[in-house]
């Protein structure tokens, strides 16, 4: 057997090494490349505007109106954001400011096991627990008739699935604020929660818009437990307690149609595309947000 | 005003304990609700049989093409990921340890891509199947779920190279060691806990996920016979067993919610328990 060495050995390693590291960094722009030409039938034959903007979706007769499942995505990823925000930084004040840190070791766990449930299970929990308690306590609550299945279970089940991915970036930010600020404020007589509120929230202000900002891409292109509970009625939604239909649940339910229409194959790339276009824009612009933090 | 400020304060201490157990609390309703469901439907049979005829109609069965299927999925890809991964991951911290913007570049380039939903590869995985005329197989679903899992893998294994001091590159390289050495039998010997977790983080994910393998893996009542057949995985047959209208059928579904969770339990009780093991190979400085 030939046996190769040292320098040759080498080379092989690190030819290997930039082929993968290109591969990598590329990824995005192969991803992006493949979708838009996927798509570029639709948006050929169509204006941007009337896909984005036209509420008629009817692929059987070439008709694509985007505008319900954005704004259904939309509904879903605020009314989300809404319930988790606040309860990711209201725990992470209170597991990094207020606790020993022995606290955080039981914590830490339980975010990770929370992270980790995949979201298929989270669904089916959701059509388990949240679907009946909407339509049994909450809709008739409201004095509202509903089968459970609808915007607002969505947006709770999500809510939840987001909380541990929000929650750990909130967490290191805030640890990462040096003590010497919070002594100097307590030492000017602040109490522990004005420290809190006009030292550690202003200083970490960029860290925690860009948590929850990348929380809500997060959100935005979640699928199977969404498409298990929002309902998937293409229809604009008029209250939380009505079904909906988001962007990821609509390619996810009609891959099996796919093929027999080449415009609908088309369309179901665009789809793809959206989400692909929202993502990067969020992440990019958060990316931004936390450079901004880190120079302070 | 002062006691406005102590009302503001404990206000504000009650509504951040109550979110904090209030987390904890729903992670408790979770698992008691999977589990409660899960250890009534679960049962040897379902654990070792494939779907019989009639099974979606609530006739015999079990999941074992669902369990072998998302197994294989997750090591294959694991593996794959693993294979261009480390590679890459070494590639930025002893190559490129002199380059400080490019390798911010690549990290970031890597932090945007982990945050891409996955039902976008699973739509990009199929439009390359179609071109390259790939049918809906185990290879294809491999592939979309490497792509999936790559930067979190990468990512995670970069964190943990970061962390070995620049002190031990130069004693590697005063030795006579080549870069190629260093990187490969000197860095992955000082970080093999961190590398093992990074990978069975990245497993834990492709076994969970179903958005990506639902285009690209297909499902199947058989166990395959090679890589280019279809294949169950366990998210899919959580999904497709619930829709049922059968209540035969959708115990099924508890009984793989249960499997599925219990395995990625265990992964990441297993990760934890790695960190602690190999701490005899590490060289502390």
């Amino acid at each position: 057997m030939y046996i190769l060495n040292r320098q040759q050995r080498h080379r092989v390693n690190y030819s290997w090494m930039i082929f993968s590291a290109l591969l990598v960094a590329l990824l995005p722009f192969f991803l992006f490349l493949g979708l838009y030409l996927k798509s570029f039938m639709l948006l050929h034959d169509y204006r941007l505007s009337d896909l984005l903007f036209s509420s008629v979706w009817k692929p059987g007769s070439g008709k694509f109106g985007f505008y319900p499942f954005i704004v259904g995505s939309i509904w879903v990823t605020l009314i989300a954001m809404l319930i988790s925000g606040p309860i990711c930084l209201l725990t992470a004040i209170y597991v990094t400011q207020y606790t020993k840190k022995r606290f955080l070791r039981i914590m830490h766990p339980a975010i990770d096991i929370l992270a980790g449930i995949p979201s298929v299970v989270y669904g089916l929990w959701g059509i388990l627990v949240i679907v009946p308690f909407i339509s049994d306590y909450l809709g008739p609550f409201f004095g509202v008739k509903t089968t459970g299945y609808s915007i607002l279970a969505a947006a709770m089940v999500l809510a939840i699935m987001i909380i541990p991915f929000i929650l750990n970036i909130l967490i290191e930010i805030l640890r990462s604020i040096p003590d010497a600020l919070k002594e100097a404020s307590f030492s000017l007589g602040a109490t522990q929660w004005q420290t809190v509120k006009s030292v550690l929230l202003k200083k970490a202000l960029p860290g925690i818009i860009a948590a929850f900002g990348f929380g809500l891409a997060r959100a935005f292109g979640e699928t199977m437990a969404v498409l298990m509970v929002v309902g998937n009625v293409v229809k604009l939604p008029k209250s939380m307690f009505d079904p909906g239909y988001t962007l990821p649940s609509l390619i996810a339910n009609n891959y099996g149609e796919m093929l027999s229409i080449p415009q609908y194959d088309s369309a179901l790339m665009f789809a793809a595309l959206i989400l692909l276009a929202v993502s990067l824009f969020f992440n990019l612009l958060m990316h931004f947000f936390i450079e901004r933090y880190n120079k302070f | 005003m002062k006691i406005r400020q102590k009302i503001e304060e404990s206000v504000f201490k009650v509504l951040m304990i109550a979110s904090t157990y209030f987390i904890l609390l729903v992670l408790a309703i979770i698992m008691y609700s999977i589990f409660k469901k899960g250890v009534k439907a679960i049962s040897w049979e379902i654990l070792t049989t494939v779907p019989k005829g009639g099974y979606y109609y609530g006739k015999s069965g079990g999941i074992l093409n669902a369990i072998l299927g998302s197994l294989s999925l997750a090591f294959g890809s694991s593996i794959l990921a693993f294979i261009i991964g480390l590679p890459v991951a070494l590639y930025m911290n002893v190559f490129l340890v002199r380059q400080k913007k490019l390798v911010r570049l690549i990290r970031f380039i890597l932090d945007l891509v982990w945050g891409i939903p996955s039902i976008v590869y699973g739509a990009f995985g199929f439009s390359m199947m179609i071109f390259f005329g790939i049918q809906t197989s185990l290879l294809a679903g491999m592939i979309t779920v490497t792509l999936f899992i790559l930067p979190i893998m990468i990512r995670s294994m970069d964190e943990i190279l970061r962390t070995v001091p620049i002190g031990l590159m130069e004693a590697s390289y005063s030795l006579g060691s080549n870069k190629s050495e260093t990187a490969f039998k000197i860095f992955t010997r000082q970080t093999v806990s961190g590398i093992i977790t990074a990978i069975l983080l990245s497993f834990g994910r492709a076994i969970g996920d179903a958005a990506s393998v639902l285009f690209t893996a297909g499902y199947t009542d058989h166990l395959p016979n090679s890589i280019m057949e279809p294949v169950a995985t366990l998210p899919l047959s959580i999904f497709f067993q619930l829709s049922s209208p059968v209540p035969a059928v959708q115990d099924r579904a508890y009984a793989s919610a249960l499997v599925l969770t219990l395995i990625i339990l265990f992964v990441s009780l297993f990760s934890r328990g790695v960190g602690r093991r190999y701490h005899k190979t590490k060289i502390n400085f």
